[in-house]
């Protein structure tokens, strides 16, 4: 198969030169790191990476203009896309981080505040082992219980727990991974945790 | 389960990697890209890229070290080392590092801790205190103008969670680069200010530094630096050792995992069971 055109959107709060690095790695030549509608037009998957406050996050689509052409690439036109961290977190109706704040509104649900027992400090950062649904095609080529690296204060309460492919165990059952029809979204950083990671990423392009 | 994690700080001084005694003396050791290459083959949790040259001569970060030292590290990377605006750290996440380190600047502007947090998220900042003992206590070391502050490791601590940090590094002046292991009565009143994740540095030798600190403190990462850089599968041994005893990922391909070793860390041979289940091809005497 020829290989996908994978457009890592920039929108000025991700890490976006880490997850290329990580998606080069695996042999993916036809990788842009962009905010160009051209660009994002043209793509066969879309990632949408994050590290920092939703608020700002979401200041940021904004400001670029990209929320309508994401909703007409992502639900219209069906096409595959992976939030990672924020990213993730971009997809719920809304968060109450620093005041209530709509996002996207793809999976219905709300980022919240971990509220934990004391003894678990926030935020929950670390590798952590994470139980998947086998069928989710994000997760073909991790074994049981793998280990993935998180860094989040926030976790996404999603409304349909059918959309929870995946979860860690922190005090409470921590959404680690979000899936409805073509959109994915992960809470841990697979550009961050070495193997699994890499394979999380081999399983998302090759499911497309 | 959540995993301690095994940090491993990587100290570097005009664009090379240095072993730092007690802040102020180093040996050269190799390039950054390097450093960090081998450390994530050998299944390092996380690394700390620490320019000490950087705030000391009041320049920027060094972008371009930490673009080229990132490349083929995919574990997450805190950078510190002159850092004093946004905009520092928003290049700076543009070059591969996931977290930033305030040392100096949350001496000099603490305000900045929060507009990072602002910005970036809290666990995005790490808020890094440098130790010293004294005759009354532990006290904040300020490394630039070699003295120490009034206030102590713990109450610095509890101000910059409250200021945004969402973790905290915190180092010993005095065991630097010493190899006597962890300051854990320095340790101890720190994890008990905050409650976000707190991560110790200074003075391990051996898997079982790591061993005595987290198992007998609250924090939830530990760090070495000069010690990793020294022996070949440093990291994945130390990991295997501290494996036998404490709950840490360890998953590279060498996994040492049916090694034993002895307190310094060196290999003894497998036991016989481990050797006899490696046979292959069993190939019994010939009888003439």
């Amino acid at each position: 198969m020829k290989q996908p055109n994978i457009v890592i959107i920039d929108y000025g709060v991700g890490n976006t030169y880490s997850v290329g690095n990580a998606i080069k790695f695996l042999g993916y030549k036809r990788l842009s790191i962009s905010d160009n509608p051209k660009e994002i037009e043209k793509a066969d998957a879309l990632i949408l990476p994050g590290v920092g406050a939703f608020e700002e996050a979401v200041k940021n689509l904004k400001s670029r203009n990209l929320i309508p052409l994401l909703n007409e690439q992502v639900l219209n036109r069906q096409k595959p896309i992976l939030g990672i961290c924020v990213g993730m977190q971009l997809l719920a109706t809304d968060s109450n981080e620093k005041g209530i704040h709509p996002g996207l509104d793809w999976i219905k649900g709300r980022v919240e505040k971990l509220e934990l027992k004391p003894e678990f400090a926030v935020p929950h950062v670390g590798w952590n082992n994470v139980s998947f649904n086998e069928e989710c095609p994000l997760f073909t080529r991790n074994e049981a219980n793998a280990n993935f690296y998180f860094d989040h204060s926030y976790y996404f309460n999603c409304e349909n727990p059918d959309h929870v492919v995946a979860h860690c165990k922190y005090d409470i059952e921590v959404t680690a991974a979000v899936q409805k029809d073509n959109i994915f979204g992960v809470q841990f950083h697979p550009e961050k945790s070495q193997t699994s990671g890499l394979k999380l990423f081999r399983s998302f392009f090759n499911a497309l | 389960m959540l995993k301690k994690r095994i940090v491993a700080t990587v100290v570097v001084r005009n664009g090379i990697v240095v072993q730092s005694i007690n802040f102020g003396r180093y040996l050269p050791v190799g390039k950054p890209l390097i450093a960090l290459e081998f450390l994530n083959s050998w299944g390092i949790d996380e690394i700390i890229l620490l320019d000490i040259s950087a705030s000391k001569e009041g320049q920027q970060p060094d972008y371009e070290m930490v673009r080229s030292a990132s490349a083929r590290s995919y574990v997450p990377l805190t950078v510190g080392g002159g850092i004093s605006s946004v905009a520092h750290i928003r290049e700076l996440m543009h070059c591969g590092a996931d977290k930033i380190s305030f040392n100096q600047m949350a001496l000099q502007k603490p305000e900045l801790i929060s507009e990072a947090a602002d910005v970036f998220g809290n666990q995005c900042v790490v808020v890094s205190i440098d130790a010293l003992k004294t005759a009354d206590g532990y006290r904040v070391y300020d490394y630039l103008k070699k003295e120490t502050l009034g206030k102590t490791p713990a109450e610095f601590a509890a101000s910059a969670e409250k200021l945004g940090a969402g973790e905290i590094l915190i180092n010993s002046v005095d065991r630097d680069g010493s190899y006597q292991g962890y300051d854990l009565d320095l340790i101890k009143p720190v994890c008990a200010a905050v409650n976000v994740p707190v991560i110790a540095a200074g003075g391990a030798k051996n898997a079982d530094d790591f061993i005595e600190v987290l198992s007998q403190t609250e924090i939830s990462a530990a760090s070495a630096a000069n010690f990793f850089h020294f022996t070949e599968h440093s990291v994945n041994r130390t990991k295997a050792s501290i494996a036998q005893q404490l709950d840490v990922r360890l998953e590279t391909h060498a996994d040492y995992k049916e090694n034993q070793f002895d307190k310094d860390g060196r290999l003894s041979k497998k036991t016989d069971q481990v050797l006899e289940d490696m046979l292959f091809v069993r190939i019994e005497k010939e009888e003439i």
